[in-house]
């Protein structure tokens, strides 16, 4: 798949906010005025700032809208309904801290859970395609819950359970990398089955349909860059779990240096996070590269 | 609305005929000539006269070889476009309702005044029946020349799609795959018509035709062969004598 800068940012950077405002949302840290402003200003920035690139790849942006309509049936209408609905929940709840000094506890929850729901929403747009057998996998919807999680947990400062949702988040992403890997041969689906042809005998592309490219090759066939992989992904876990953990866990004297390592834990935390969510994308094969004799 | 219809009243759809296909892609043409002067935004082509050309297109014709275990390789012509599927993971994905599929004849067409080309329809397709058109920014598909098969404007010949009116070789086939007793069905019935990825769950309407198989050839071609056969196994008179003599020159390959 074609890893679109407008898709990894949104994932990325609303995964992270939306992890953020459900430990908020939980009253972890039970923050009030000033300090409160401080975080939901960072958790509305990821959580809006995600959102809004999304909306770069569309073909007509100004139509958006309609996107909330089809919750019955469509996965990225659940993620637009539960993505506002909990950027409305959580404002209110934020207003009650940030102004009226109050802690709105059942509103905070009916929050937290709507932020979860929203990545959980975003994970099944692409967990539901059986057609790119590397994200049709239960793991995929355990990849970007646990990251957010962690994510949120760091950002929200909660040591109590940031170390052990960082280990979690790690050793999901190892398990997804080592199950997807044999996503697309488990999946049954080669030129054979593509064609009807393949108990005929060995199947090969032998001539395209035309000689220049077309949107569905840009679109489903990327394979600049997978060479990189595995080095990409010791960048993706040593940047985005081990080294947050090792910066999280060192004991060190003095409040400005626990900041200044836990500010470095967030930020080697979501590099490493971006990077794997390239890989997602470009490591990802689509079966209708299989009929261009690609993958 | 993008839930999917229980039932179609009929099953509109195309019998391809791979033992019949000649590969010139006229299909591909015609389809894309009818389709960007008539339904909805035109199919659009970026660059191209230039170096790097590329258009949308809602039926492309591939070629591939298949070598079976014993016995010559075989060129088969694979013209692809939308299948219809019944149960067609493009409408139900889309997040806007543009992506329907019509109870009356089961045909899958998008309302591109609702398309926000998110081009998740598309991610969805399996085929690659989808193809998002970079100047109008919507999904294009084929939509069975809903525009020509009821169209009394038209002489009542050409109430068919245009690639099954265009192709030369009679390698396309229109009708309704719903009625056992349709033409269709009962070519599909008696050529043994086939699904394509069966194991997506899509449940296609269209059909492919397998090629039949190639005529095998006996070791007597005919009743003459043995007279034609040559006379003497080895050489002989001057022949005999040239071989020889050659054997005897130093180089040869053996």
């Amino acid at each position: 798949m074609h890893p679109a800068p407008s898709v990894i940012i949104f994932t990325t950077l609303s995964g992270l906010g939306f992890g953020l405002l459900f430990f908020l949302g939980l009253g972890q840290p039970a923050v009030t005025g000033t300090v409160a402003f401080v975080f939901y200003v960072i958790a509305f920035g990821l959580a809006c700032g995600g959102l809004l690139a999304s909306t770069f790849h569309l073909g007509h942006p100004e139509r958006a809208w309609r996107a909330f309509t089809q919750w019955k049936t469509s996965w990225l209408s659940r993620e637009g309904v539960c993505a506002v609905g909990a950027l409305i929940v959580m404002g209110l709840y934020a207003i009650g801290a940030m102004f009226l000094d109050s802690q709105w506890t059942l509103l905070g929850w009916i929050g937290a859970a709507l932020s979860l729901a929203t990545v959980f929403t975003t994970s099944m747009i692409y967990t539901q395609l059986k057609t790119i057998p590397r994200w049709n996998m239960e793991l995929t919807p355990a990849v970007f819950l646990s990251f957010s999680l962690a994510g949120g947990a760091l950002l929200a400062g909660a040591e109590a359970v940031a170390p052990w949702l960082l280990a979690i988040a790690g050793a999901v992403q190892l398990a997804y990398w080592a199950k997807g890997d044999k996503a697309l041969e488990a999946s049954g689906t080669n030129l054979g089955t593509a064609t009807g042809l393949g108990d005929r005998g060995a199947v090969r592309a032998f001539e395209p349909p035309h000689t220049g490219s077309n949107y569905l090759l840009r679109e489903f066939v990327h394979v600049v860059g997978r060479k990189h992989a595995q080095k990409l992904r010791m960048i993706a876990f040593v940047l985005g779990f081990a080294l947050p953990l090792l910066l999280i866990l060192t004991p060190v004297q003095g409040v400005v240096i626990k900041h200044l390592f836990a500010a470095l834990a967030v930020i080697s935390h979501l590099a490493g996070v971006a990077t794997s969510r390239w890989l997602f994308f470009a490591q990802a094969e689509h079966v209708v590269g299989l009929y261009y004799g690609k993958r | 609305m993008t839930q999917l219809p229980n039932s179609t009243d009929r099953k509109m759809g195309l019998v391809i005929d791979l033992d019949t296909c000649v590969g010139c892609h006229a299909c591909v043409i015609s389809c894309k000539g009818w389709n960007t002067e008539n339904y909805g935004a035109p199919l659009s082509d970026q660059n191209p006269y230039g170096g790097d050309p590329s258009g949308t297109f809602l039926n492309r014709v591939h070629s591939y070889e298949v070598q079976p275990e014993q016995g010559h390789a075989q060129l088969i012509h694979f013209p692809k476009s939308c299948l219809h599927c019944e149960d067609a993971p493009c409408v139900t994905v889309c997040p806007t309702g543009a992506s329907y599929k019509r109870v009356e004849d089961g045909i899958v067409l998008v309302n591109e005044d609702h398309c926000i080309g998110c081009g998740l329809c598309a991610w969805s397709c399996p085929y690659g029946a989808r193809e998002l058109d970079l100047a109008e920014g919507v999904m294009k598909k084929c939509t069975l020349c809903v525009d020509r098969i009821y169209n009394e404007n038209l002489p009542e010949v050409d109430r068919i799609p245009s690639c099954v009116r265009t192709c030369p070789a009679g390698a396309r086939h229109f009708g309704d795959l719903g009625d056992p007793d349709s033409d269709v069905s009962k070519l599909v019935a008696e050529r043994g018509g086939m699904d394509l990825m069966p194991e997506m769950g899509t449940k296609p309407v269209n059909k492919y035709l397998p090629p039949r198989p190639k005529d095998t050839i006996e070791e007597e071609i005919d009743i003459l062969a043995p007279l034609l056969a040559p006379v003497a196994e080895e050489p002989q008179g001057f022949m005999g004598w040239l071989d020889k003599a050659l054997d005897k020159l130093p180089g040869g390959a053996n």
